[in-house]
């Protein structure tokens, strides 16, 4: 079976022009694939390059050298060599990054903010609304915060709109940042359970995690990475 | 894939801007690697040149850049509000299909102005007229685009002051009586009053309440999302920049330094002085 | 006697100059060919001051033959004072027969009215005009005017109609409502009232108008489609006299003028003094016909 993504010869640095050009490498010779369907844990103390790792692939790094190619509904194509607006496409339709924090737009409430994947796609309100109210019932989030507005939430609330939104509309690849990272056991338990049902809808993942829960009960692999390399 | 290289909205070439008289090593002796706009040899003042790049149906492009960048002096030019030097734009829109628009009649642009692009300044006097009501600033451009029937006219601007969340009771006030969100909220319903498929935003949440700015910035947003329109954002504020564009330009005295994804430009920038923009966020 | 001998020879035929009055020929010329555009012209100094009937003077002075029958009216008066000092003038320096009478005169100069008797293709009507300028309201510089016009840019013309409707629930120009000339040019009619514009429309006489302070002419030709500026829905009227009639005819479907006397009555009497005499004397003036008349309700006719 073809993989899905198929990392070869990943290179990353960063050069700190106001450090007089100091260069920092943040990935060394990276080489994984992943098959449809799997989801694959990243593991490894700050500053190892997993967030670096995962943002190579959603292209908001640049990255130095290497291919990642990915098997698009188009066909495979190499990220690295795709241009903004081929990045921009596959953003909207295939790939999602849900970041380890949630980025706050002023004034959106949280049942918005969850629904907004549905309502960019031109389904009608009431519909998207209506499963944003599942997802936040699910993951435990009382209604009386679904019409306020996420800057006022606890980390923990937070993150459950978070996770809610990208799992609201499943994608092909979706790349997430430590999904339970301040929930409480019984909430986790919920996260994973759901993450674990988007396999069914052809969703494949990769993600970032420090808890031993998430990496035994959601992930079927993990890749370890040190200063930048993987080491197992 | 590559079939979207070929479907842009508008094509700046060599967008060029020269105050004065200039001479052929005008342009090289001026730029980010000189820091300074002005020509050593003829005292020429290049606002912008060289300046190439695409936007894209329903995208967001935002340009971005410190005061004497060139960055609103390159919307001045699309929107026919300056002359240019030198430049080609392109505007994939019937009857000016493989025309260069800068080159076109008054007629022309002006047709163009009203039909196919809008822009909001950031100063609402630019684009307002403060003698007309609220309404009657709408009425303008829907005159100008052929409407002459009062009652349709007022219904059009009510129904964009609602888009806009101006109290409809203020259609008929004078603007010189509104607060600046309520002027640029104004100034947004008449810029898409003729749904154009291009709007020009000029700086439009500079000077405003950090709330109202959240208000503007966040019906921008909705608006674009809701019309699929293409829009040009100029802003000095990378927070504006993040929350509303997909992609940005990166401008130093008067050339692009750097162009890409917008999260790619903010966090992973290249170019140095990219990098020193992104760490001045305070 | 020795004073307007001395005054007749000192003169040449209708005061102008020869070269002036080509000048001003041509223009006018122009003016026709362009109807409705505004044509800058050299405005001579004339022995009365500007703002006192200078432009019309001019066009009178410059197309008038010895041949000519000439009339003037001020406000549809042959009797005001103005209108009499300027008739003395032409006939002194021409030596043409004066008129009263509407249907005998070839050139007709007028302020601020078009007469109630109908105009004939023998006729030539010449208005003094003190703005020419129809959009000077919304916009105060030339320079933009201009372009304007050349541009046929006429939005802020239209929502400062469209303001008056807002604030006032109707249009509220009185005199001089800006009409659209030939399906191109904004005009300024010189402020006749609204009674009179309908009368532009598709007439057999050519229409000269002279801006002496600000130095422009423009002209309607004859059968030339002059419409007035309004909305789908808000559309021009002309006045209604609400069925009050001309206290010394009884006639109603002309343009009246409110009269006060010392014991505190109000009387209404036909603005054109003209007219107004051919009723009195019985006779039976052919008026202008307009599509705005027949809008009138009964009782106002």
């Amino acid at each position: 079976m073809q993989p899905l993504l198929a990392i070869k010869n990943l290179h990353k640095s960063f050069t700190m022009h106001i450090l007089q050009g100091k260069k920092i490498e943040a990935l060394i010779d990276v080489n994984f694939t992943v098959a449809p369907g799997e989801i694959i844990g990243l593991t490894g103390k700050s500053g190892s390059g997993k967030s670096s790792l995962m943002k190579c692939i959603y292209r908001t790094y640049l990255s130095d050298g290497g291919t990642i190619n990915y098997h698009s509904n188009d066909g495979v194509v190499d990220l690295i060599a795709l241009n903004d607006y081929e990045i921009l496409h596959l953003r909207k339709t295939e790939i999602s990054y849900c970041s380890q924090f949630l980025s706050v737009i002023p004034r959106v409430t949280a049942l918005q903010v969850v629904a907004q994947p549905l309502l960019k796609k031109g389904l009608p309100a009431d519909m998207a609304n209506e499963k944003a109210m599942f997802i936040l019932k699910a993951l435990g989030l009382s209604e009386a915060l679904w019409s306020g507005l996420p800057v006022t939430f606890s980390g923990g609330e937070q993150q459950r709109i978070n996770v809610a939104r990208a799992i609201i509309d499943p994608p092909k690849l979706l790349l997430i940042d430590e999904p339970t990272a301040s929930l409480d056991a019984a909430t986790k338990a919920v996260v994973i359970d759901m993450l674990i049902g988007l396999k069914s809808q052809g969703t494949t993942i990769v993600c970032i995690s420090h808890d031993e829960y998430t990496l035994q009960h959601l992930v079927n692999r993990c890749i370890h990475l040190e200063k930048g390399i993987i080491v197992n | 894939m590559n079939h979207y290289s070929e479907n842009w909205l508008l094509k700046v070439e060599g967008l060029t801007k020269i105050y004065g008289k200039s001479n052929v090593r005008s342009i090289e002796n001026t730029g980010p690697l000189f820091d300074s706009n002005i020509c050593p040899e003829t005292g020429a003042i290049i606002a912008c040149a060289d300046i190439n790049f695409e936007l894209f149906p329903g995208e967001v492009l935002g340009i971005v850049g410190e005061s004497g960048s060139g960055k609103s002096t390159i919307v001045k030019m699309l929107y026919f509000d300056m002359e240019h030097s030198a430049g080609c734009v392109s505007f994939h829109k019937a009857p000016y299909i493989g025309k260069n628009i800068l080159n076109e009649s008054n007629q022309s642009k002006r047709a163009i102005r009203n039909h196919l692009m809008g822009m909001v300044y950031q100063n609402p006097r630019d684009g307002l007229n403060f003698k007309f009501t609220s309404g009657g600033n709408i009425a303008e451009k829907l005159i100008m685009a052929g409407n002459y029937h009062v009652g349709t006219i007022r219904e059009k601007a009510t129904h964009l002051l609602e888009k806009t969340e101006v109290p409809v009771l203020r259609l008929d006030d004078l603007p010189a009586h509104f607060s600046g969100g309520m002027q640029q909220r104004v100034q947004i319903s008449k810029a898409i009053a003729n749904h154009p498929p291009l709007l020009f935003l000029d700086e439009v949440t500079t000077g405003l309440d950090v709330s109202v700015q959240a208000k503007v910035l966040d019906l921008i947003r909705e608006l674009q999302q809701e019309l699929g329109i293409a829009m040009m954002v100029v802003s000095h504020d990378l927070s504006v920049i993040r929350m509303l564009t997909d992609r940005t330009l990166v401008m130093k005295n008067g050339r692009i330094v750097e162009q890409g994804l917008t999260d790619q430009i903010l966090q992973d920038p290249q170019h140095p002085y990219t990098q020193l923009l992104v760490s001045s966020i305070l | 006697m020795i004073e307007q001998n001395k005054f007749a020879t000192q003169y040449r035929f209708a005061f102008i100059d020869e070269a002036t009055k080509r000048e001003i020929r041509r223009k006018l010329l122009k003016a026709i060919a362009i109807p409705g555009y505004q044509v800058p012209y050299s405005s001579p100094e004339m022995p009365i001051a500007r703002g006192w009937g200078t432009g019309g003077l001019h066009v009178t002075l410059a197309i008038i033959g010895p041949n000519d029958i000439f009339k003037i009216i001020d406000q549809g008066s042959d009797a005001s004072v103005n209108a009499c000092n300027l008739r003395n003038f032409v006939h002194t320096m021409t030596g043409v027969e004066t008129t009263l009478d509407t249907q005998k005169a070839t050139i007709i100069q007028t302020r601020h009215r078009i007469t109630e008797e109908v105009l004939k293709a023998n006729q030539i009507f010449v208005y003094q005009v003190p703005q020419p300028e129809p959009l000077r309201s919304v916009e105060r510089y030339e320079n933009k005017t201009r372009q304007m016009h050349g541009e046929a840019d006429y939005a802020k013309m239209w929502v400062s109609l469209y303001e008056q409707y807002v604030r006032h629930g109707d249009i509220m120009l009185g005199a001089g409502y800006p009409v659209k000339v030939n399906d191109r040019y904004i005009m300024a009619p010189s402020p006749i009232p609204r009674w009179d514009i309908p009368n532009l429309h598709n007439s057999e006489a050519i229409h000269l108008f002279g801006a002496g302070r600000e130095k422009r002419l423009y002209a309607v030709p004859p059968y030339t489609k002059v419409a007035p500026l309004e909305f789908e829905d808000v559309k021009f009227h002309i006045e209604d006299f609400k069925g009050k009639p001309c206290f010394r005819t009884g006639y109603k479907k002309a343009f009246l003028d409110e009269l006060y006397y010392d014991d505190g009555s109000k009387h209404y009497v036909i603005n054109d003094s003209n007219f107004l005499d051919k009723l009195v004397n019985k006779e039976t003036p052919i008026q202008h016909e307009n599509a705005y008349l027949n809008k009138l309700p009964h009782e106002s006719l």
